[in-house]
């Protein structure tokens, strides 16, 4: 899966860091979205899944 | 028991249901019986509010977010038809307009001034505070006289002490700030006393402000007047406002989830004793979430204006109308959580909506969570005992609240 993220639309809610903490970060500044891991291995799918759901900002992208 | 629904149809204009509605008198737990009803047969429909106008309601869960996330959709409470909630609300909208009543991108260059400090691993690093603001309530009930209301001794103090210690707002003054608190989010206040509340608030809010810009100390108050006031990217006043709402909001929602929540668990004796007799905190953060889901405390919808027309489940809304987003019936849709109206604490709750979705979603969301996994894993494990001190029906629930919960909470143990 390789995801991506919007840092634009990103309303640093960390909703991304709590469903999957080894592939999203926030900046300490302002709390805006980091991408650990744009390629993140299969194990985390749901994880990564579960993140963009939850995202009010629609600010996550998923293809497989 | 349900009420009656009149034809919609026939009358666009007359005989709407009111909004907000009352709940059915022997399920306080559940949202209004005709929010259930037209969430399965008008899903997008006209209601009546308190001045005569008719903005749109939305009860399905999927048609909630979409339109919360539609920049087509304006939270701005200046804008003509925007669907106040009280006399009050609107009365005071010009008055100190926060970030949540803007639109961006205003609201995401004020909002950006206080994400950071929200960020999951900050507020993480909060919760040894957050765990030793519990312990020691705890410590003084376990030591004080039974019964005891749950509101005034914990569920209240925890958030309280919190946000201040975050803030940098002396805990001390706590009768003053809860007071002028509690007076507005009561639905039925009076405009001016609202007005009076807020001014109360925001003025001192702003001689605190003045004290950190001469004399900083180690809090977000004085890190935003070094950063955004002595740079001139807010006023001294701005920044007085933007207290007053974390403050506000800080509090009153927090405490009324550990109350409420608390008396959900206490009537469901089954899934309370998973918590109590659990240490595992993913299982505590998960009864967080549908607690969150289930409970759904900010039960005044979410208010918008239709900045352009918009086809939301086959209906349309027209550039310039109100919208309300019911987001309490949205967290009970079946097509999105099986059994809804179950409190279910091994479900996966987390896509709820209780913290609203799109870009207005909760800012204080992390430090929410992290207060009532403390809350919640702590509590019941210190005192298994934890019961009723009165009867079910003799507790007086918030029905006339901004936020729902209970007004007080006697129990013993």
């Amino acid at each position: 899966m390789r995801v991506t993220v919007d840092q634009d639309k990103c309303v640093g809610s960390g909703q991304c860091v709590l469903a999957a903490e080894r592939v999203f970060d926030q900046r300490d500044e302002d709390g805006v979205v980091i991408l650990l891991d744009a390629e993140p291995p299969a194990e985390l799918d749901e994880d990564v899944r579960q993140a963009a759901v939850v995202c009010p900002a629609l600010a996550i992208e998923l293809s497989e | 028991m349900a009420h009656p629904l009149p034809d919609i149809k026939d009358e666009p204009r007359t005989g709407l249901p009111p909004y907000p509605m009352p709940r059915a008198d022997r399920c306080p737990f559940d949202p209004p019986p005709t929010l259930r009803q037209l969430q399965a047969e008008a899903p997008v429909s006209r209601v009546r509010l308190w001045d005569g106008s008719t903005p749109w309601l939305v009860t399905r869960y999927h048609d909630q977010r979409a339109l919360l996330a539609d920049p087509r959709v304006s939270a701005d409470v200046m804008r003509d038809n925007y669907p106040h909630v009280t006399p009050s609300f609107k009365a005071r909208r010009t008055d100190a307009k926060t970030f949540i009543s803007m639109d961006d991108p205003e609201h995401a260059r004020l909002r950006r001034m206080v994400t950071g400090p929200f960020a999951i691993k900050r507020v993480e690093a909060m919760r040894p505070a957050v765990q030793r603001v519990v312990d020691d309530l705890l410590d003084e009930m376990a030591a004080g006289p039974r019964p005891v209301d749950l509101v005034q001794a914990f569920a209240l103090p925890v958030p309280s002490m919190v946000i201040c210690t975050l803030l940098g707002v002396p805990y001390a003054d706590h009768d003053f700030f809860q007071r002028n608190s509690r007076l507005l989010i009561n639905r039925d206040t009076p405009a001016d006393a609202v007005l009076d509340a807020q001014h109360q608030l925001i003025d001192y809010l702003d001689d605190l402000v003045g004290a950190k810009l001469a004399d900083p100390d180690d809090d977000l108050l004085s890190r935003l007047a070094a950063e955004q006031v002595s740079t001139g990217e807010l006023t001294r006043r701005e920044l007085a406002v933007m207290g007053f709402l974390l403050l506000v909001a800080g509090h009153e929602t927090t405490a009324n989830m550990i109350a409420l929540g608390t008396l959900a668990l206490l009537q469901n004796p089954d899934q309370l004793a998973v918590l109590r007799e659990t240490d595992d905190p993913k299982v505590v953060a998960g009864a967080v979430e549908e607690l969150l889901r289930y409970l759904h405390i900010t039960h005044s919808g979410r208010r918008r204006v239709a900045l352009e027309d918009i086809e939301i489940a086959g209906q349309a809304i027209r550039a310039g109308e109100g919208i309300i987003l019911a987001n309490d019936i949205g967290n009970r849709d079946e097509d999105v959580f099986p059994d809804p109206d179950r409190l279910d604490i091994g479900r996966d709750a987390r896509r709820h909506v209780a913290f609203g979705f799109g870009p207005h979603q909760c800012l204080g969301q992390p430090l929410a969570r992290v207060e009532l996994q403390v809350a919640y894993g702590t509590l019941y494990r210190r005192l298994p005992g934890l019961r009723l001190a009165t009867d079910f029906e003799r507790i007086p629930f918030k029905h006339d609240g901004l936020v729902y919960g209970v007004y007080e909470l006697p129990v013993t143990w």
